[in-house]
């Protein structure tokens, strides 16, 4: 006979109010199998948690139930008690009667009473057929894999990398670095992002435990969290990086024109390149698609200049393999491409610019030399509009959320703007100016003050050429006017959505997403920087639109997390995850096919279910696919299902 | 009707003339219409008080001055003292008044004030009145 002890919680009123407690206890005590049944205000609060130590310890209980709120609460708290005094903490069970009962039940508060006491007897019955588990320890690798080499990714690695962990930093182009390196200035100290940046870029460059591997990809993850194997698609560069000393003259000898990423079109840039001068690592790659001896078999001007012989047209993409304990994900943003709003042009204008366009012109190492000329005719915008909210907070046609970063950039570009052109003017629509950083509300209002930038309350309607100008068609709410500005530029803060590849990286790596594809956190405000499958981190951009020092302070805090992680020799798992009765299971797979973490296979030999304990997170959907009932998940299994569902049927 | 806005507007001489002579930062307003919230004129008035420093960031510079509303204002500096930006309206109606006035336009004349009125109003308010509305 089972020797259970039963605690029913008060919650305060949020029980209490509802449910009669007092009457629960009393009527619980004489359940079969209870030796024990009390009632209190706040279980869990510490004179609880001892009442619960002391009478584990009196009455010998082999068994506990806590009838209080949800066992996402606090299951691990009581389970951590009742292990205090010696009990096996799977012998604790939550029975759910706040959540489950008294909240959803207010109205009535007898059948309430009446439900709660069938949840505590089904919660007993449950009890009784538990096992003493033990939580399974695994290994683990200390080296971390960060994916994204952007401001979010280089804080992470030099984070972990200055703790002592290796680091082994991804990134798809041949320099890191990231957008932050193209911005003219940052909000709202207006100082240079490249003096910033690439101190830390160089450190990330020369630290002894950060392997870079720039110009990669991650190919594919196996494995769990403490192991993951990790394999990495070295694009070929067709420069030898070991042999380039880095000196450019391959670039100034290559006589391709193309127009330049990195400046957003805006400039020409070689087949054989690197990103920007300061770039890390610095060593340029050749853009087969537009080398003239990969499209017309002549040319290579650039081999002919290399004085150390380190351009190769033969190389071809290597894999590398990497044993990794834990990975964070910081593959960042792109802006929507402007040529989707067809009212404001399709994007065939070309004075009318997107918000990473405009930073290049006003950035003092930009194409312009920071003096902003349009790029039609490279004149001087004398009148120039900003508008806001493109794309963003569009339900209908494109996003629904808010970007979050464009007020404030669009405040410093029109500032730097009137910075560089002061007998210039500018305008800006906006529908709401969301300032909610330190020094941010006071930025803008410099911006307005100083500056005069005039803010027009409403949405552009319509941007249309007119000869040389570009008319702006919008309103002011604030005074109700239909609006009119022929503009010599417009510039448009369109919305920040995943980087391109973020969403086939969160497919590679099962991660989960929203549905505009940035990685979905595992709780929205409690944890903001893990994922919801274990080993995975979330940094910067990719997880949702973001500015730089909320960015750096996630990479931070991403980093910690896998320091923390790091800090222990060996993983505990959770012990409630599936097992299989070999004696049972026919191998028919349906386990294997259905299970998401990938922690099933088929026994080679014997085709008999396997699962992989460490990886296994206890999701239960095997069991429920298992035709023969071989497969349970441990203390979950079906005669304690059944048993439940008995309790709680019976008049 | 589209109202045409440029550089006409925001760098107009009637915005300098105004900043000039109240000596505040026009575009220190930010709109939230407190001022226009709390105005014990407001019922007389035609355009709200904040709607009039609108129409002067916009350099709307005839239909301001052709307002009622810079006129009613009695100058009592209740939006003043609770304006959250320090933006001291009062002395940007004065300077729409002394606008007006400096081009010798009289807004109150003596003589096309009734016997009835004058009989009936106290002594400092047309002292006051003509001070405040007459060149």
């Amino acid at each position: 006979m089972s020797r259970i002890g039963v605690f029913v919680c008060h919650c305060g009123l949020n029980i209490a109010g509802t449910v009669d407690v007092e009457k629960i206890a009393k009527l619980i005590s004489d359940y079969p199998g209870v030796v024990y049944a009390t009632d209190y205000m706040y279980m869990c609060s510490d004179p609880g948690q001892d009442m619960i130590k002391e009478v584990v310890k009196e009455k010998n209980l082999d068994g506990v139930v806590v009838a209080a709120c949800s066992p996402t609460m606090h299951e691990t708290t009581f389970r951590n008690t009742v292990a205090s005094v010696g009990l096996n903490p799977y012998r604790c069970e939550i029975a759910n009667i706040r959540e489950q009962c008294s909240w959803v039940h207010q109205e009535n508060k007898k059948k309430a009473t009446e439900k709660a006491v069938k949840i505590i007897e089904a919660i007993i019955e449950k009890l009784k057929l538990d096992k003493s588990l033990i939580p399974l320890s695994v290994p683990i690798t200390k080296r971390a894999l960060v994916i994204g080499g952007g401001i979010a990714g280089i804080q992470a690695s030099l984070d972990i990398a200055d703790s002592g962990y290796e680091v082994v930093l991804v990134e798809k182009n041949q320099s890191i670095g990231g957008h932050m390196l193209q911005l003219s200035e940052t909000f709202p100290t207006l100082d240079c992002p490249q003096c910033i940046a690439t101190p830390k870029m160089v450190q990330v460059g020369q630290h002894p435990k950060i392997k870079l591997l720039a110009y990669s990809e991650v190919e594919e993850v196996s494995g769990y969290v403490g192991n993951f194997k990790v394999k990495i698609r070295r694009k070929a560069a067709f420069v030898d990086w070991d042999r380039c000393t880095g000196c450019g003259l391959c670039m100034e000898k290559c006589p391709v024109r193309v127009p330049s990423e990195f400046d957003e079109l805006l400039s020409k840039r070689k087949a054989i390149y690197t990103l920007f001068p300061q770039a890390v690592p610095n060593k340029p790659v050749i853009d087969a698609d537009n080398c003239i001896y990969f499209t017309k078999g002549k040319c290579r001007a650039c081999e002919k200049n290399c004085s150390v012989k380190a351009i190769d047209f033969e190389q071809k993409d290597t894999f590398v393999e990497e044993d990794i304990g834990a990975i964070i994900v910081a593959t960042g943003y792109d802006l929507m491409n402007k040529a989707e709003i067809s009212e404001y042009g399709s994007g065939e204008y070309e004075d009318v610019i997107d918000g990473l366009q405009i930073e290049r012109l006003l950035c003092p190492s930009g194409p312009t030399g920071g003096i902003p000329y349009r790029p039609s005719d490279g004149k001087i915008p004398k009148e120039v509009v900003f508008i806001q909210c493109v794309g963003s907070r569009d339900p209908e046609h494109y996003y629904p959320y808010c970007s979050k970063i464009c007020c404030m950039y669009t405040v410093k570009q029109a500032m730097l703007y009137k910075h560089a052109v002061p007998d210039g003017q500018a305008y800006v629509f906006y529908m709401d100016i969301r300032c909610n950083g330190k020094g941010y509300e006071e930025f803008l209002q410099r911006g307005i003050e100083e500056d005069r930038i005039l803010y027009l309350r409403g949405r552009v309607s319509k941007v249309f050429k007119d000869r040389d100008k570009i008319k702006v068609w919008g309103a002011d709410t604030l005074t109700g006017r239909k609006i009119e500005i022929s503009a010599d530029m417009v510039v448009l803060a369109t919305a920040m959505i995943p980087s391109k590849g973020a969403k086939k990286i969160a497919e590679k790596l099962r991660l989960a997403t929203d549905d505009y594809s940035f990685l979905t956190e595992a709780h929205p405000k409690l944890r903001p920087v893990e994922s919801l499958t274990a080993g995975y981190f979330l940094a910067g951009a990719a997880q949702g639109p973001k500015d730089i020092p909320e960015t750096v302070a996630q990479a931070s805090g991403a980093a910690s997390k896998v320091l923390s992680l790091f800090s222990k020799d060996e993983l505990s798992h959770e012990p409630i995850i599936a097992s299989v009765d070999e004696e049972v299971c026919v191998g028919c797979g349906s386990c294997v096919s259905i299970c998401a973490y990938e922690a099933i296979e088929l026994d080679s030999l014997t085709k008999k279910a396997r699962v992989n304990p460490a990886i296994c997170e206890g999701c239960g959907a095997c069991s429920a696919a298992c035709p023969s009932g071989a497969m349970q998940q441990n203390n979950f299994n079906k005669r304690q299902i059944l048993e439940m569902v008995d309790a709680f049927t019976k008049d | 009707m589209r109202t045409e806005i440029s550089i006409k507007n925001t760098k107009s001489k009637f915005l300098d003339k105004v900043e000039e002579l109240s000596g505040e930062n026009i575009y220190a307003c930010y709109q939230c219409g407190k001022c226009s919230a709390g105005c014990p004129s407001i019922s007389e008035m035609d355009i709200s008080p904040n709607e009039i420093i609108r129409l002067v960031q916009l350099g709307e510079e005839k239909e301001v001055l052709n307002s009622k509303a810079i006129w009613i204002c009695a100058s009592c500096f209740t939006c003043v003292t609770r304006c959250p930006k320090g933006v001291d309206l009062a002395k940007i109606m004065e300077s729409l008044r002394q606008i007006t006035l400096r081009k010798n336009v009289d807004y109150v004349n003596p003589l096309s004030i009734s016997k009835e009125v004058l009989s009936q109003v106290p002594q400092i308010a047309l002292v006051s009145s003509l001070r405040k509305f007459s060149s």
